[in-house]
């Protein structure tokens, strides 16, 4: 341990210890009963439009999101950059789709998608498919929220043998699956406030002082640019000559990725569980569409973190795994004090999506596996009771994948994921619409799609070292985001046997039900 | 028109081949950087008069 930074480390344990005493103090902020399924799992939907916007924010712009975003962006340029369109596109996109939904599922009692989509069609199985989809594509998400924060944790100097290398890993996360049990939805709200603020001034520090200390914004892009162009010329001379696709824009056959990747991750983002459990904890649909206009100013920070990527570029740092990059650049660029500061909003950062992911994956079990499946006579009790239950086991679970089986693999199913999550979304966004594409239809769209989307994955698998990776060079020459191209299968798939199925499955909503309460 | 409006700033992120060029620079920023950075307060704009456009019929 003789490596520790001590500075740091005591900082960064301050901050933990401080969101540590809020996420156990929460279970009392705006107290209700929390043995109700409403209350553990949505807080109660009472959330007015700024606690929202700290929630939301806090849960969609992860720990994970801060460390791989400018590892992208320092690999390969231009490219990592399409984090900021995408991040554009998604909120018309909620604006459409989230107050009708929001409507929707306080008028019923909703609490996941599952929930929605099982009223409007009357189908379980298809509530089912919505479910064990959102499960999945959740569990690597966690685990990938641990490696963020295993980074930061490593980069304070920590190392240790075997089971003692992931010893405070384990320790922060036992912590944060305790006070996620007993404060439920209330615990990341109440801590979204102290990570926000704190990522807020750790990004305004670092895009004033590091291109300062760089001489100026014109040298971080030139310095980048010089890197990247050695790396090319190095790259052609070697042999065999290895192509090298980054640099400041993006290359010819970057550029159908980077737009199709953009619109698939876009569509995909709402639906994840998380997500939708951040929404439907506002208090009604105004704070919402609120939202849709107030949340953008994350994705201007996470603009300024992806240039992060560059910053180190030009300050000439060199790791092997670019996900070091962002720890490293800290350690390179400020004092002790500050570095423990930072690394502690990215550990915090960590904490509020895996507290809300676990919460949404749970209420999702609950609603959509357990009581349709299982125990169709649940009590408010049981149902929160087993919530609490699952959430530990999915914390658990994701704890396991890194300690166990390793990173890659979470990687690997994060890109899954992605692709599976969107198969979801044309039962999402026709249901909050029409009821003309209907229930069995989308569940044989959904097959169609989950299927293609694992055969294209596994066809357009990295052939050497058998990595997943999110886009398929298709035989018309161009590469195309794979859940961009499934999902199309799937919603035409629906929607054409739609006409031909007969319409059958009760709709126990009215029209009035998605629109605002006046 | 709502739905038009909220289309603009997403059709303006996806035209990627439109704003991947290095000028004209903006306080050192290539174009596609400070292009991409303040397409996001545009955004919001979109959508505010999408908000304003579709009033009280929510």
């Amino acid at each position: 341990m003789s490596d520790l930074n001590v500075t740091a480390t005591v900082v960064f344990i301050f901050f933990f210890l401080l969101v540590t005493v809020l996420g156990f103090w929460a279970s009392r902020w705006r107290a209700g009963d929390l043995n109700s399924l409403d209350q553990w799992g949505l807080g109660g939907r009472q959330f007015g439009p700024w606690v929202s916007w700290f929630l939301i924010g806090g849960d969609l712009y992860t720990a994970y999101t801060m460390i791989a975003v400018p590892a992208l962006v320092y690999a390969l340029g231009a490219y990592g950059f399409f984090a900021v369109p995408y991040t554009v596109m998604i909120y018309p996109l909620g604006f459409v789709l989230l107050p009708r939904f929001w409507n929707v599922c306080a008028k019923r009692g909703y609490v996941t998608a599952g929930d929605f989509v099982k009223g409007r069609f009357g189908s379980k199985w298809l509530g089912l498919a919505v479910a064990i989809t959102g499960i999945f594509a959740t569990m690597p998400y966690i685990a990938l929220q641990l490696v963020g924060m295993e980074k930061v944790i490593l980069a304070l100097g920590f190392k240790g043998e075997g089971f003692m290398a992931h010893a405070p890993l384990t320790i922060a996360f036992v912590i944060l699956a305790l006070y996620t049990y007993s404060a439920g939805l209330r615990a990341p709200a109440l801590i979204a406030f102290v990570k926000d603020i704190m990522i807020y001034i750790f990004v305004l520090a670092a895009v004033i002082i590091i291109p300062y200390q760089l001489g100026g914004w014109s040298n971080v892009f030139s310095g980048a640019a010089k890197v990247f162009e050695a790396k090319a010329v190095a790259g052609a001379a070697a042999t065999p000559p290895v192509a090298f696709a980054g640099g400041l824009l993006l290359k010819q056959a970057q550029l159908w990725p980077f737009v199709t990747l953009a619109i698939g991750s876009a569509l995909a983002l709402f639906i994840y569980p998380h997500s939708m459990t951040g929404v439907l904890a506002a208090n009604n649909a105004r704070s919402v569409r609120f939202n849709m206009k107030a949340l953008p100013a994350y994705s201007l920070v996470l603009g300024l973190i992806a240039l992060l990527g560059l910053m180190a570029r030009a300050k000439g740092i060199d790791v092997k795994n670019p996900q070091d990059v962002v720890p490293q650049l800290f350690l390179a660029s400020f004092p002790d004090w500050f570095v423990g500061f930072g690394f502690a909003a990215i550990a915090i950062a960590a904490l509020v999506p895996a507290a809300m992911m676990s919460i949404g994956a749970a209420n999702t079990f609950t609603r959509n596996v357990w009581r349709p499946f299982i125990n169709a006579n649940m009590s408010d009790k049981q149902e929160s009771d087993m919530a609490k239950l699952i959430s530990l086991i999915v914390k658990l679970g994701a704890l396991a994948i890194i300690l166990l089986v390793n990173t890659q693999f979470a990687l690997d199913f994060q890109t899954l994921g992605g692709v599976i999550m969107l198969q979801i979304f044309p039962a999402m966004a026709f249901g909050l619409y029409t009821r003309k594409v209907h229930g069995k239809p989308l569940l044989i769209g959904w097959a169609v799609g989950m299927a293609l989307s694992l055969c294209l994955i596994w066809i357009a698998r990295n052939p050497t070292t058998g990595a997943f990776v999110p886009n398929w060079a298709t035989p018309l020459g161009v590469t195309i985001y794979i859940g961009l191209i499934t999902v199309t299968v799937n919603a035409l798939v629906a929607w054409v046997l739609s006409m031909v199925i007969p319409n059958a499955g009760a709709d126990e909503t009215k029209p009035s039900d998605y629109l605002d309460a006046k | 028109m709502k739905y038009l409006l909220l289309l603009v700033p997403c059709v303006i992120a996806a035209a990627a081949p439109f704003y991947n060029m290095m000028e004209p620079q903006l306080f050192g920023f290539p174009f596609y950087y400070w292009f991409n950075l303040a397409l996001v307060p545009v955004s919001v704009i979109f959508i505010h008069a999408a908000d304003v456009v579709e009033g009280d019929n929510k």
